[in-house]
């Protein structure tokens, strides 16, 4: 990779960025659900040249034995980058940095699960950085919510995540890598879609009152935008698998077999 | 009062399904205001007024009464511990598994290693699962082959009171046991029937969650048996010499939520011989369950009319 170079300016005269984006414009986005085999839930992610991987293990028996919780189950993220993944050689050994990431990552999505229903069990999540090009940590929360869905971990709803920052006084969302590092700041956050909750809110650089105010608002709004793509990817995935030569008369034969699939005791039980 | 979902569509964590005098159950969630949600990718349902979720994927977890296959790791004194491959490490004590008296070193009936049918006796939150293996056809497997496929496709391959995997034995002749726990118990009379019969569980995989599959595996298992016999008639000798005249064991006890496979008389007795396995008292075990199942008919209705008073 050619050695990177500060860009003269971040933002045009236009009003626009200085990679063409308008302030409120994502990168263009893929998910993907199910690109690894052997786990039990995976989902790939490319947001402009940000690729992240993301593996979901799980629930399984939690080891070491000393971390278990006797209500709950352990949700243990792990984020790692790829000593390919930036530009100078990143040294393969665990960072605080990744450490730090792994432990905002576990708290923004541990709200979004029902970890309760697996007592002393462990969810492990594994997020890969291929490739980083800015807001990794957003970017790994989104294929990580994704996973755990594929996994087929209950959770409330998916986990949308984006970064708003500042360059020249505007501000911008979905920060890629120079926007990132000559920007002003950089307020990344995670939220549950169905209730607004902020899972996940942090900040560096400053900002007025008004500005966080305006910032957070339009960091939701692309989450919003940031969830349908979800939603998207995840039903793309299984429906792909749905339609295998489905004749679709309607069928009296399958309704029943999902009746007694489930067990009359399934749905008797919450009386 | 709405319901937000066609019947049958796959629907994501956070859907809004249902609001209104709904109620939530398998794979969803309720919020304050009544509305329920989708937790789990899989089937949207609604059946009466209850809103659920079939899942697509996910682990085993365990139930009391679910037949499940295991492998012995650990041999503790007087249980053996079970991975019934699911989240929680499965204990199996003595005296649930062999007839009084036993020999101090249990290990000589069940070592590490050994592959088990047993059924979950006991199972909550606090206490890990406990087996037992007092049931007809609950013992040591020692031969035949195991075939693991995910634990949320076993009620398909069940099929509707049996009707999937006693069309797959009528068609095959195989033997077969399958456990809740997503592992299938597989003895065939020879290694083409084993193999076709391999494909028949994984397509019943595959497109678990389409429509008119007992019909396509039917179709797909004729062809194939047709197709060996055809091809190769000696394979009706090598028949004849594992098998020697054993009837089909037809008739079946199991429901779906149970299905305690049952087993052949002969070949039981054998490894009976071998492993004290207890099966005397197995009988009540299907007509228990039985009942339980006409029970919770009943409480369903109940609950509908109630609602309707509300």
């Amino acid at each position: 990779m050619s050695p990177e170079q500060k860009p003269d300016s971040l933002m045009t005269a236009e009003g626009l960025r200085f990679d063409g984006r308008r302030p409120d414009e994502m990168r263009p986005i893929q998910m993907e659900v199910g690109v690894l085999k052997t786990a039990d839930g995976s989902a790939s992610i490319r947001q402009g040249k940000t690729y992240i991987l993301a593996a979901v293990y799980g629930p399984r028996e939690l080891h070491p034995r000393h971390l278990t919780l006797n209500d709950r189950a352990y949700l243990r993220v792990v984020y790692r980058m790829a000593t390919f993944s930036v530009p100078d050689r990143k040294r393969p050994a665990p960072s605080r940095r990744e450490r730090e990431i792994s432990m905002v990552i576990a708290n923004a999505l541990q709200p979004a699960l029902f970890l309760e229903e697996f007592p002393k069990a462990v969810v492990d999540v594994f997020i890969q950085v291929i490739q980083a090009d800015g807001g990794t940590r957003c970017a790994a929360i989104n294929a990580a919510s994704l996973a755990l869905a594929d996994a087929g971990i209950p959770m409330k709803s998916l986990v949308p995540s984006v970064a708003v920052g500042k360059a020249e006084g505007t501000l911008i969302v979905d920060l890629g890598d120079e926007e990132d590092k000559y920007g002003q700041g950089d307020v990344p956050m995670a939220i549950l879609p169905n209730t607004n909750e902020l899972t996940l809110l942090q900040q560096d650089g400053s900002f007025t009152r008004e500005e966080l105010v305006e910032a957070i608002e339009m960091g939701v709004n692309a989450c919003r935008y940031l969830h349908e793509l979800q939603k998207d990817a995840l039903k793309r995935a299984y429906s792909k698998r749905a339609t295998e030569e489905d004749d679709d008369e309607e069928d009296e034969e399958y309704d029943d077999d999902l009746e007694t699939d489930l067990g009359e005791a399934d749905i008797m039980e919450d009386e | 009062m709405a319901v937000y979902f066609q019947k049958r569509e796959v629907v994501v964590p956070g859907q809004l399904l249902a609001e209104g005098r709904y109620r939530s159950s398998f794979g969803t969630w309720m919020d304050e205001g009544g509305k329920i949600y989708s937790t789990l990718v899989g089937l949207a349902e609604l059946r009466g007024n209850t809103v659920k979720v079939v899942a697509l994927e996910g682990v085993y977890i365990p139930r009391e009464g679910d037949l499940v296959i295991g492998t012995i790791t650990i041999v503790a004194g007087n249980n053996w511990k079970v991975d019934i491959d699911s989240p929680y490490l499965a204990s199996l004590h003595a005296n649930n598994a062999l007839r009084r008296p036993y020999a101090d070193d249990i290990s000589q009936y069940m070592d590490i290693g050994d592959v088990i049918a047993a059924e979950i006796i006991a199972y909550d939150r606090g206490t890990g699962p406990f087996l037992g293996m007092k049931g007809r056809g609950l013992r040591k497997l020692t031969d035949g082959m195991i075939l693991e496929i995910s634990p949320a496709k076993i009620p398909r391959v069940i099929g509707r009171r049996g009707s999937m995997i006693n069309m797959i034995k009528d068609q095959t002749g195989i033997q077969t046991m399958v456990g809740q726990n997503g592992r299938i118990w597989i003895r065939a009379p020879t290694n083409e029937i084993l193999q076709l019969a391999i494909k028949a569980f994984k397509m019943i995989e595959t497109q678990a969650h389409t429509s008119k599959l007992t019909d396509r595996v039917r179709q797909m298992l004729e062809e194939g048996m047709a197709e060996i016999q055809g091809k190769e008639p000696p394979s009706k000798d090598a028949v004849d010499e594992e098998e020697p005249s054993e009837p089909e064991p037809v008739e079946e006890s199991a429901d779906a939520s149970t299905s305690l496979e049952v087993e052949e008389p002969a070949k039981r007795m054998e490894v009976e011989a071998e492993v004290e396995v207890v099966e005397d008292d197995a009988g009540p075990v299907a007509e228990e369950k039985s009942e339980e199942a006409n029970e919770t008919e009943e409480s369903d209705t109940k609950d509908d009319e109630e609602v309707k008073e509300k």
